[in-house]
């Protein structure tokens, strides 16, 4: 009888030593707040157990996670399916139903107790006790707390999870939250946008599976490498922001000039994304590259952030309500100091839009 | 207890109740829950959708023009029908005309959805309700290999590609680690198909998983990304620049030879992968066209889309077909008027909301939504459900009749209508696709496997008319036709101080239109009713049961414990719950009564 790889024999093949990987047991068993002999118990567990089981699950959503995920180019979405980690739950792909569909989230969370990882799409409305999603015949809150009890690691897929996304937009009718409001005591890898893009999400999956380590995450719990800069810093039209060339209107001159879409909208100044770098769909193309400004869709409460067709009036570093017009001049000559000055842009924005509530020091950028 | 309903069915829930909650490879969240007799046969059969996400409460008081991305995000498996519904119904409402161009444009990103949306649903939704994975491993390869390429010139055929394939396979079987295909009906009694066919069928699933995100792409052109790409009221947001300088921001030759690249392989994938596998697994479950019928021999509606020239949404300019069939009789398909009150109402009696008035149905326009999860005589508790109760309310889907019937809507709905209609593209498939089932007849439609295979047809017509719709737009630019936005009426200054309008879409799963009331330049109300809402809709207060409800009565199942049966017909509809579950208070009332902690 054939055996499937362990996790620790792939990591091997992949050129990872022993000792790197001793040593990213350490920091597992010191991430999930275990004592250090833990780390020997993730080490044994790791070079005999197979693939990372991942129990995906969906609540209030809209499945568009998934279908990115599926259009991962490198990997494959089959590779990491078939290879790389074992997706033992996700209800949209998975062959069993009903109560043979329940089973393998018990028998994984029994199986491979503080050894999966839950994968979430979707959040949980908290209104109405729960019932307003009730997959399985009970509230979808109560099976999210259930299954993250036992879990190794979270990743929240996409805006609905790491931030509430569409539903949880004004006035969030089901009271639906990000999943860190239920999930309190274990690593949370935030994975936004709307979706996230495929190569993100199955470059977060791999970069675990490759280096034996969590990602280095911002204060917010996402990922530095895919939201370190925004998508203004590497946009390709950028320079056309700097000269003051915009496109005043779809379909204008400036349109189809390639010009910088500021003026109609875009949210690449206040959005931490890798979508003009890494782009959609295997690079061929991002929503700038086609014409359309960023709707912002990976940061918190974008959706309260519009009209979307309106441009953000005032850039506050430049000084006070300096319009693009005047920036368009100016940029150019302090470019210096922009990098500082943009790290501020996204928190006051937010604090600007959300007057009422209060700002929680740790879960803005600054 | 036995009781006939006015829609023509029997209904009997004395019998064994079995529940099948999750079911799975849908969007969103379904339960199903039959009846059995003791000879294990559906007598009763009861649809819950079990989400509600409010999303046109959201909508209320924004920038109609942004509605089309709060929409699209309704649903991220049909992406796109939302938002191009939404556009159509700011511009029907603002009285906006868009550009010849900006029509084909969004025609091309449409029909990408379908040859995309309907692929992925064959292989990777509904596949493994036929194909059983672990028959596989027992194939013969070199005997794959035949069939393979007695049914297809598809290439990759060979028996040294179905011979490491398998042994892929069986390394993954083997680890025990089964990932999706865990606790699958593997070795059920209803899987008909030899190894060799389930092997072949596997290689064509991974295939297919690979293709589809290369037939996506398209809408990445023109869109920016997928899922979700991006629309716009009054044309497309991507300009044409063929050549000027900046051409290269826009849609150029590159472009467009990209575009045209992807639907030259997509019309291969689907003509020599998707369609002969469709009719060699049919060919294995040709009982399947005497089950699974429901409303389809009697109720059957289509919207119609895909206009020829912009702006002109009336019949005769529609590629796909319009209109309804009532009662069975198929020599007559009539007219739909989506703004007339009495034509689409949605009722409340079965679905977790409150009207002031229960036995009454309401247009879109006069439409309400307060919440009411009120379980009446189930089983269980509120947050323990064991067994619904059908005769209190039981579902967060409403239930939409048109003329007070329920309609099944869908890709069958659209070639019977085409059929009847005489239409060529769609008759002569269907014939071709009868014959080789054995001459079957056409009452064959009117079931589970008619349903799978009108979506298979469609998919390849879809991908046909992308060439057209592609070809259309290079001698629309070659005529010197270059604009794909009108802005005139961009501005909210320019809009009347209340306008009123629809837009409609033939989605994938079927019908759907969105309704929009502007006043003061904001959304005063929105409303939309979509496919899975027709099909997936609980009882009315007559008692008319829905096209799910309808489709499980008088199926026989092997084991009411291994529910395969349910889930082949339920799959053979393409359920987008996330779709179906949210609904719009039109009067602006009692959003407050939703619990807000």
């Amino acid at each position: 009888m054939g055996r499937q790889e362990t996790f620790y024999e792939l990591i091997r093949r992949q050129g990872i030593s022993r000792r790197n990987f001793l040593k990213f047991c350490s920091l597992s068993a010191a991430s999930l707040g275990l004592a250090p002999h833990f780390a020997g118990k993730i080490a044994h567990a790791m070079e005999t157990k197979p693939r990372v089981p991942v129990l995906w699950l969906h609540g209030l959503e809209c499945t568009c996670c998934t279908e990115s995920f599926i259009r991962s180019a490198h990997p494959l979405a089959k590779d990491v399916i078939l290879s790389m980690v074992s997706l033992d739950y996700d209800d949209t792909i998975m062959a069993a139903a009903g109560h043979q569909a329940e089973q393998a989230i018990a028998d994984v969370m029994r199986d491979y107790k503080g050894q999966y990882i839950l994968a979430v799409e979707g959040n949980p409305p908290l209104g109405n006790d729960g019932t307003f999603c009730i997959p399985g015949g009970r509230p979808f809150v109560e099976k999210l707390k259930e299954v993250a009890a036992d879990a190794a690691a979270v990743i929240a897929w996409g805006s609905c999870a790491s931030w509430g996304c569409v539903q949880a937009a004004k006035p969030n009718p089901t009271t639906a939250v990000p999943i860190h409001k239920v999930i309190k005591d274990k690593p949370i890898i935030k994975v936004p946008g709307c979706p996230p893009i495929a190569e993100v999400m199955t470059g977060v999956i791999t970069y675990y599976v490759t280096f034996g380590e969590l990602p280095a995450l911002d204060r917010q719990g996402r990922p530095l490498m895919f939201y370190g800069q925004r998508v203004h810093d590497k946009c390709y039209r950028r320079g056309h922001f700097d000269a003051g060339q915009f496109s005043e209107k779809f379909d204008d001159f400036g349109a189809r000039a390639g010009y910088c879409l500021y003026k109609v909208g875009c949210r690449g100044p206040t959005t931490y994304n890798a979508c003009s770098t890494t782009r959609w769909n295997e690079g061929v193309s991002f929503p700038i590259g086609s014409g359309h400004g960023c709707l912002g869709c990976s940061e918190p409460d974008f959706w309260d952030n519009g009209p979307f067709y309106e441009r953000l009036e005032t850039f506050p570093q430049f000084g006070a309500e300096m319009s693009a017009d005047r920036i368009g001049a100016t940029a150019a000559a302090i470019v210096g100091v922009g990098i500082a000055a943009h790290a501020g842009i996204t928190a006051l924005r937010q604090a600007k839009v959300k007057p009422n509530k209060p700002v929680a020091a740790d879960e803005r950028v600054v | 207890m036995s009781i006939a309903t006015p829609n023509g069915f029997q209904l009997d829930n004395s019998g064994k109740r079995v529940v099948v909650d999750p079911i799975t490879r849908i969007e969103g969240h379904l339960r199903i829950e039959v009846n059995v007799d003791a000879n294990n046969v559906i007598r009763n059969a009861v649809s819950t959708g079990t989400m509600w996400r409010g999303l046109e409460v959201i909508l209320r008081g924004r920038d109609p023009r942004d509605a089309w991305a709060f929409v699209q995000r309704i649903c991220g498996v049909c992406t796109g029908v939302h938002a191009l519904a939404s556009v159509r119904a700011v511009e029907n409402a603002l009285k906006i005309e868009i550009p010849e161009n900006a029509n084909t444009i969004r025609n091309i990103m449409h029909l990408t959805l379908y040859a995309q949306d309907h692929l992925v649903h064959f292989y990777h939704l509904h596949a493994l309700d036929w194909v059983d994975v672990v028959s596989a491993l027992s194939a013969d390869p070199k005997a794959t290999s035949e069939l393979a390429q007695s049914i297809s010139p598809w290439p990759m055929s060979s028996p040294g590609y179905f011979r490491d394939l398998q042994n892929r396979l069986k390394k993954f079987v083997e680890s025990g680690q089964l990932g999706p295909f865990r606790n699958g009906y593997w070795g059920h009694p209803a899987y008909k198909l030899p190894p060799e066919a389930n092997l072949m069928a596997v290689a064509h699933y991974l295939e297919a998983l690979d293709f589809q995100k290369e037939i996506v792409k398209i809408q990445t052109i023109f869109g920016g990304k997928n899922p979700h790409p991006n629309w716009l009221v009054g044309g497309v947001p991507s300009p044409i620049n063929m050549n000027a300088a900046g051409a290269v921001s826009a849609i150029n030759m590159e472009r467009l030879n990209m575009v045209s690249r992807i639907i030259d392989r997509t019309i291969e994938f689907i003509d020599q992968v998707y369609i002969p596998d469709l009719i060699a697994i049919a060919g294995f479950y040709k009982d399947w066209a005497a089950i699974g019928g429901g409303l389809s021999s009697k109720y059957l509606m289509s919207y119609g889309d895909l206009p020829i020239k912009a702006n002109d949404y009336s019949p005769g300019n529609l590629m796909l077909p319009r209109g309804a069939i009532i009662d069975g009789n198929l020599s007559e398909v009539q007219d739909i008027d989506l703004d007339a009150l009495d034509q689409v109402q949605e009722y409340v009696t079965h679905s977790w909301y409150k009207y002031d008035d229960e036995q009454k149905g309401l247009h879109p326009f006069d439409g309400e939504t307060v919440p009411n999860f009120d379980i009446g005589g189930a089983k269980g508790t509120k947050t323990r459900i064991e067994a619904v109760d059908e005769s209190a309310k039981y579902s967060w889907v409403k239930s939409p009749r048109w003329k007070g019937h329920a309609m099944e809507v869908g890709p069958l709905a659209r070639y019977v209508i085409g059929y009847v209609k005489g239409i060529p593209e769609f008759k002569e498939p269907t014939d071709m696709v009868l014959q080789k089932l054995g001459g079957a007849p056409v009452t064959a439609l009117f079931s589970t496997l008619g349903r799978t295979a009108a979506r298979g047809l469609e998919c390849s017509w879809a991908a046909h008319k992308l060439k057209d719709e592609f070809n259309k737009l290079i001698a629309s630019i070659r005529a010197g036709d270059t604009a794909t936005a009108n802005m005139d009426n961009f501005e909210p200054s320019t809009w009347p101080k209340s306008a009123r309008g629809h837009g409609f879409v033939e989605a994938p799963r079927g019908a759907l239109c969105h309704w929009i009331d502007i006043e003061d330049k904001k959304i005063k109300n929105y409303q939309c009713v979509v496919p899975t809402t027709w099909n997936a809709s609980p009882r009315d207060p007559a008692g008319k049961i829905g096209a799910y409800e309808a489709a499980l009565l008088d199926t026989p199942m092997h084991d009411p414990e291994q529910p395969l049966e349910i889930l082949r017909t339920i799959h053979s509809f393409d359920p987008c719950l996330a779709c179906a579950t949210h609904v719009l208070d039109m009067e602006g009332n009692e959003v407050t009564s939703v619990k807000v902690r």
